[in-house]
C-alpha cells in the first residue's frame, strides 16, 4: 500500500521527536510516525540526531545499508542524496542515519540548517529523532523545528524531564528567538500507558500528566508487546501486523496531519480464560 | 491473620496521586526559579563562610546549607559548627 506521492509543493514541515529522558520511546515513535506519514502518501524523511549512539537505522531495519551519514554530509564528504536511504517498504520514506563514530560536536547549527533547507524543498515531513538529554545533539534536533512531539511516560522522572524540554522548546529554538515567529507547536505523546495500572491507582492518568505539562495531547500509546516484536525485526510498528500500539500511532499520525480523531485508549487485548486454557494445553 | 482476610483483596496503594502531587510541587519551583533551582546555595555557603571567618577560624566543611522545599513555604537551614574552646584552662 503506497499511495502516489503528492504532486504539489512539499510541505517542508520539521518535527522534532524529543523527551529529555532516555528510554521513553523517542526512536520507536520517530520510526512509527515517519512510517505512518509516508504510508499516507506524504514524502517523509527521518533523521537520527543521536551522534555516536546510532539506533534509528536498526529500528527502521536498514542498518546494513548505511554507507554515508548525516555528519558526512555536514562536513561535505558526501552529497545528501548519497546519504539518504530509501525505505524498501514505502517509496515515500527515507532515512538519514547518523554517524556511529564521530562525536556530537560535529553537529553545527549552520550544517544542520543547510541540510534541513535542502530537505524542505523536497519532503513534506522532516522528522528529527532527538537524542536523550538536553545537550548539543538534542539542542540541534529541536532548534529548527516547526513542531515538537514530546514523548512522555506516565512516571515522575519522565514528566519532570518533559517539562524541562518544553521550557527549552519555548526559549532555545529559532522560532523562540525570532521576533514575531509563531512558537513551536508542542504536543505530548504519552507512551507505555497501562490502563490496568491506571485503574488500580498505581499510574498517573492521561489527565494527570496533561494537567501538569499543560500542552495538548497528540496520542496515547498503550504498553504493548508489539513494540519489542517490531524492533526485533526492524519494522516500524505501524508497518507490522495490527496491534493496539500500531492503531494508537496511526491515530497520532492522523492528528499530526490535522485530521480530527477521537482519543481512544485501547489496551492490549487480554486473552480470555478459555483462550488461556487452550494455549496452555497446546 | 484475619479469618476472612483472603476474601478481601489487598487494596493497592494509590501511588499515582502521590506522584502527581510531588511533580506539581517540584515543577512549580523549577519553573518559577527559571533554570536550575536554588543555584545560589553554593554561593551563599561561600559568603557565609567568608563572613564567619572574619571572627572565627572555621573550615569549608563546617558550614552546612540545606533547603527544604514545601508547597506553601520553603525553609533554609544553615548549620555552622564552631570550633570547640581551645584547651587553655589549667588542669585542676
Amino acid at each position: 500500500m503506497t499511495p502516489e506521492a503528492k504532486k504539489d509543493a512539499p510541505l517542508g514541515r520539521v518535527i522534532v521527536i524529543t523527551s529529555g529522558k532516555g528510554g521513553v520511546g523517542k526512536t520507536t515513535s520517530s520510526a512509527a510516525i515517519s512510517a505512518g506519514l509516508a504510508k499516507q502518501g506524504f514524502k517523509t524523511v527521518v533523521i537520527d540526531f543521536d551522534v555516536g549512539l546510532r539506533n534509528l537505522d536498526m529500528i527502521m531495519g536498514c542498518e546494513r545499508r548505511v554507507v554515508f551519514d548525516f555528519i558526512n554530509v555536514i562536513q561535505g564528504d558526501a552529497k545528501l542524496k548519497q546519504a539518504l536511504i530509501k525505505d524498501k517498504r514505502l517509496d515515500t520514506l527515507f532515512i538519514l542515519p547518523t554517524s556511529q563514530t564521530r562525536d556530537k560536536d560535529a553537529l553545527t547549527k549552520e550544517g544542520v540548517e543547510q541540510i534541513l533547507t535542502e530537505l524542505k524543498a523536497e519532503f513534506d515531513y522532516i522528522i528529527c529523532d532527538s537524542p536523550a538529554g538536553i545537550e548539543r545533539g538534542a539542542q540541534m534536533a529541536m532548534y529548527y523545528a516547526d513542531e515538537a512531539v514530546v514523548v512522555t511516560n506516565p512516571e515522575v522522572s519522565s514528566v519532570r524531564d518533559s517539562d524541562r524540554v518544553l521550557g527549552l522548546l519555548s526559549s532555545q529554538t529559532r522560532r523562540a528567538e525570532t521576533d514575531g515567529a509563531e512558537p513551536i507547536k508542542a504536543q505530548v505523546l504519552l507512551t507505555r500507558y497501562d490502563q490496568d495500572r491506571v485503574d488500580g491507582g498505581e499510574m498517573m492518568t492521561v489527565e494527570d500528566v496533561l494537567e501538569i505539562l499543560a500542552v495538548p495531547l497528540l496520542g496515547v500509546i498503550p504498553e504493548s508487546k508489539a513494540i519489542l516484536k517490531a524492533s526485533n525485526v526492524g519494522t516500524p510498528v505501524v508497518l507490522d501486523e495490527p496491534s493496539a500500539a500500531s492503531r494508537a500511532y496511526e491515530d497520532a499520525v492522523a492528528r499530526l496531519t490535522g485530521t480530527q480523531v477521537e482519543m481512544r485508549i485501547q489496551g492490549e487485548r487480554r486473552p480470555g480464560l478459555f483462550q488461556r486454557l487452550f494455549k496452555r494445553a497446546s | 491473620m484475619n479469618l476472612f482476610s483472603f476474601v478481601r483483596k489487598p487494596r493497592p496503594t494509590q501511588t499515582a496521586q502521590t506522584a502527581k502531587d510531588r511533580l506539581q510541587i517540584l515543577l512549580a519551583h523549577e519553573r518559577s526559579s527559571g533554570t536550575a533551582e536554588a543555584d545560589y546555595l553554593p554561593m551563599l555557603q561561600r559568603d557565609i563562610i567568608a563572613a564567619i571567618r572574619k571572627y572565627v577560624p572555621i573550615g569549608e566543611k563546617e558550614v552546612d546549607v540545606r533547603m527544604e522545599r514545601g508547597d506553601q513555604m520553603s525553609s533554609l537551614e544553615i548549620n555552622i559548627e564552631l570550633p570547640g574552646a581551645t584547651p587553655t584552662r589549667k588542669p585542676v
